[in-house]
């Protein structure tokens, strides 16, 4: 059975967990076996909503924030920029009765690892 | 190769060039802080180099290789590394382009992407007045009756969704175009009135920014002539041909009934009227609001006095605006223009109810229509009462000043 464990966080705590930690978990539990797929997001500010209605393409600043709707799915997608993954989104069947909420893709593992060798490369000048 | 060595008149150079210098470097160095940074660098070199080397016979082309040259320099030196992706490495580090053919189609990318709809509606109008027009964020804040902060946060969060979402610095392909142009068109209409009629301060126009509107206008229009496009060039022409009848020499306000017909721009009235023609003949029914309000103007324009003016089809156009976009400002509009065509008690049972429905309370313009009214109906009370009321919501001016012209004769 697949399960898709969704993270929830006030972005002001975000500072109390270092990206170092995250990435030595996400490592960890991908050599388990267990983990099929994670990502970090940039934060709630980058996002953007898609709607389609009555055949026209509705694009907003900002997260989805009607309390009606529940989350029902998901797609990662790999898109050239925010143009095309909109486009993309529009043609998400429940983007006509829903919403679909395009946020980007934070590069955590590259950041940590651009910080990990940052660190030996001052270890070995030291 | 060099012009005479005179000290050239940065302020001047500043104002004409900065806002296309920056617009190439955001595409050269994608990113807006760093370009931000470059055009300063460019503009320090130019004030330190010309005075003695002279003006460089492009000196646009050198404001952009300078910054751009700057811009590889802190790369080089590591300041910057970290923000710099590859691409934006190769970009700066490639050989020189043809850079002029390129410098309109990059304030059009500009316009695009600060027009982007996944910014927040307030942020990009900022950020348009801020980059496109170069405004300071002091200037937007009193443009806008908003703390500075506040505008400078909206700036801030929107470039920083520019990069962190990757809204793309390009003009939207032709599928996407009509949708991306409808908020590129509000937020133009918003700077050009800003320019025409600013809602505070002493001067009541400021020429530079409506002609800044009309020039980002023109060249949508040529780049995509579609009739909303047209029609708000139309507009924009068509106010902006009485812009010189509209205050006197002291800078009062002169009502379009009362405004020298002579002092129109003819020349501006005939293109906005060729503008509003073709785009009313290409859109037929499905003409847009910018175009609908054009129409209007271009009738006020056609009268050689106020007393020939057409009221029936402005009244007949405001009805059909009314239908495309239902708002309680073009509802106050018809009823002044219904006055003039059946006479002021039937525009004030109009604007009283309007009035009574709440929304236009606080509307300055709303009191200042309905005591005109009263005036003309010689309700002499009545009329003070709402001049009163618009000059107690006015901060222009001018506006001040000719309310109070007019209560003034009231009292006489």
């Amino acid at each position: 059975m697949k399960y898709l464990c969704l993270v929830y966080l006030d972005e002001k705590r975000l500072p109390e967990l270092p990206d170092e930690d995250c990435v030595a978990f996400d490592e960890g539990i991908r050599k388990s076996g267990h983990c099929i797929a994670s990502e970090a997001l940039q934060s709630v500010t980058s996002a953007t909503t898609v709607r389609m209605r009555n055949g026209r393409l509705s694009v907003t600043d900002g997260p989805f924030a009607e309390t009606k709707e529940q989350l029902a799915g998901f797609y990662m997608i790999d898109a050239r920029d925010l143009n095309e993954a909109i486009q993309i989104a529009s043609k998400i069947p429940p983007a006509r009765v829903g919403s679909i909420e395009v946020r980007p893709v934070r590069p955590i593992r590259e950041t940590v690892a651009q910080e990990r060798a940052a660190r030996t490369a001052t270890v070995q000048s030291a | 190769m060099t012009a005479a060595l005179a000290t050239p008149d940065f302020d001047a150079l500043y104002r004409a060039e900065s806002r296309r210098v920056l617009a190439t470097l955001i595409r050269l160095l994608g990113d807006f802080e760093q370009a931000e940074e470059a055009l300063h660098d460019a503009f320090r070199a130019a004030m330190e180099q010309w005075p003695a080397d002279g003006v460089p016979e492009n000196p646009r082309a050198w404001l952009v290789s300078t910054g751009r040259f700057k811009a590889i320099d802190k790369l080089r030196r590591g300041e910057r590394f970290e923000a710099l992706d590859d691409d934006a490495a190769g970009r700066i580090a490639a050989p020189d382009a043809p850079e002029t053919e390129d410098i309109e189609d990059d304030r059009l990318r500009l316009i695009f992407t600060c027009c982007h709809p996944a910014l927040n509606a307030d942020a990009q109008v900022a950020l348009t007045l801020r980059e496109v027009c170069g405004l300071t964020t002091e200037e937007i804040a009193r443009a806008f009756l908003t703390a500075v902060p506040t505008i400078a946060q909206r700036i801030v969060r929107a470039k920083a969704k520019i990069r962190d979402a990757k809204i793309p610095y390009q003009v939207p392909s032709p599928e996407e175009l009509p949708e991306r142009l409808d908020s590129v068109l509000r937020v133009i209409y918003l700077v050009f009135n800003e320019g025409y009629s600013a809602s505070s301060g002493d001067t009541l126009t400021r020429a530079d920014l409506s002609g800044e509107a009309i020039r980002v206008a023109r060249l949508l229009a040529q780049l995509l002539p579609q009739p909303e496009a047209q029609g708000l060039l139309a507009l924009m022409l068509l106010h902006e041909s009485r812009r010189s009848a509209r205050a006197s020499a002291s800078g009062d306000l002169i009502t379009l009934e009362e405004q020298d017909r002579a002092l129109w721009d003819r020349a501006l009235i005939a293109e906005g009227t060729a503008l509003i023609e073709r785009a009313l003949a290409s859109a037929g029914a499905g003409a847009g609001a910018y175009a609908l309000q054009a129409a209007i103007s271009a009738v006020h324009a056609e009268a050689v006095t106020p007393a020939t003016t057409d009221w029936a089809q402005i009244v007949g156009l405001y009805d059909v605006l009314l239908q495309r976009e239902p708002s309680p400002v073009i509802e106050l509009n018809r009823a002044v223009a219904v006055a003039m065509r059946d006479g002021p008690q039937a525009g004030l049972v109009l604007v009283d109810a309007l009035l009574a429905q709440g929304e236009l309370r606080d509307y300055r313009l709303a009191h200042a229509a309905r005591a005109d009214l009263c005036r003309r109906l010689g309700r002499v009370a009545d009329a003070k009462a709402a001049y009163e009321r618009a000059l107690a919501l006015t901060g222009l001016a001018p506006e001040r000043r000719f309310i109070e012209r007019r209560l003034a004769e009231l009292a006489a």
